[in-house]
């Protein structure tokens, strides 16, 4: 599935990096400790975190991630946005908690 | 091929540059992806710690057909008990740190997993000396 799927179904946010939607999705990874998601995602995951700074970016960015959804309504600072999109690797937004996004994405995923 | 790359401690809007520089490099070289992956995470772990642990930095890289040497010597506090300090879940990062993520105390572990070689050395007070070594041949 691509990123550009996960977006149109579960209604998500783009904040950033348009150029990476049609990227696929190899699975995903949920963490908010950054060096246990570089330690552990896959290259192509979709990240789920409430982290919103650049270094989010920064990793995404040397794991080859397919994307970022930042949840519980949280916004990407500005930097984090301009490394997404020299990237092209999107971060995309919801109001949902961790556990009912990841609930839903791993549903469309499986 | 040698690199030399500077750090600012503090500053983490840089943290991964030296990083994401040597990943270029290494892709133009057609290194294999599983290397890569491995070299990037253990670099990265090194850099941030020298952004959140020490004053500042330089990262020499040294790259041939063997291996690929990476050696981050930093200014800082440098690391009383390097046993400790190599265990998960060990870490003296700040509230601060620990709000943006990091400071779980998996970045030597993270390290160690994916270097063929580490060497640390440190002197308390003056700083710290990682080396990580991966070979580039099966
Ligand atoms: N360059 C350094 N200078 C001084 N102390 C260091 C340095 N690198 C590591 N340390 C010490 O070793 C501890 C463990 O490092 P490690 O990278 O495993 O975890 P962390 O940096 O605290 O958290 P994480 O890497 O998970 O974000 C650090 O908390 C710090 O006390
Ligand atoms: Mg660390």
């Amino acid at each position: 599935m691509k990123v550009n799927e996960i977006v149109e179904k579960l209604g998500l946010k783009i904040f950033s990096g348009e150029k990476g939607l049609a990227k696929e999705i190899s699975g995903g990874y949920v963490c908010d400790l950054l060096s246990d998601v570089m330690g552990h995602a896959d290259q192509g995951n979709i990240w789920i975190t409430l982290q919103t700074h650049k270094n989010v970016m920064a990793i995404a960015s040397l794991k080859d991630l397919a994307a970022v959804v930042i949840v519980k309504g949280f916004e990407p600072e500005p930097d984090a946005l301009e490394k997404s999109n020299e990237e092209e690797i999107p971060i995309l937004g919801t109001d949902l908690e961790s556990f009912e996004i990841t609930g839903k994405i791993y549903e469309l995923l499986k | 091929m040698q690199y030399k790359f500077e750090v600012e401690g503090g500053n983490f809007s840089k943290a991964g540059t030296a990083s994401s520089e040597v990943k270029k490099i290494l892709n133009q070289l057609n290194v294999d992806y599983k290397l890569i992956k491995r070299i990037v995470v253990a670099l990265y772990e090194a850099e941030v710690n020298i952004v959140a642990h020490a004053n500042k930095g330089i990262i020499d890289v040294d790259i041939d057909t063997e291996r690929i040497k990476l050696v981050l010597n930093d200014s800082g506090p440098g690391i009383p008990n390097i046993e400790k300090a190599m265990e998960a879940g060990f870490s003296t990062a700040t509230q601060k740190v620990r709000e943006m993520g990091f400071g779980a105390g998996m970045g030597l572990p993270n390290i160690k997993r994916n270097a063929d070689i580490l060497n640390i050395s440190s002197e308390t007070g003056k700083g710290t000396s990682v080396e990580i070594i991966v070979f580039l041949k099966p």
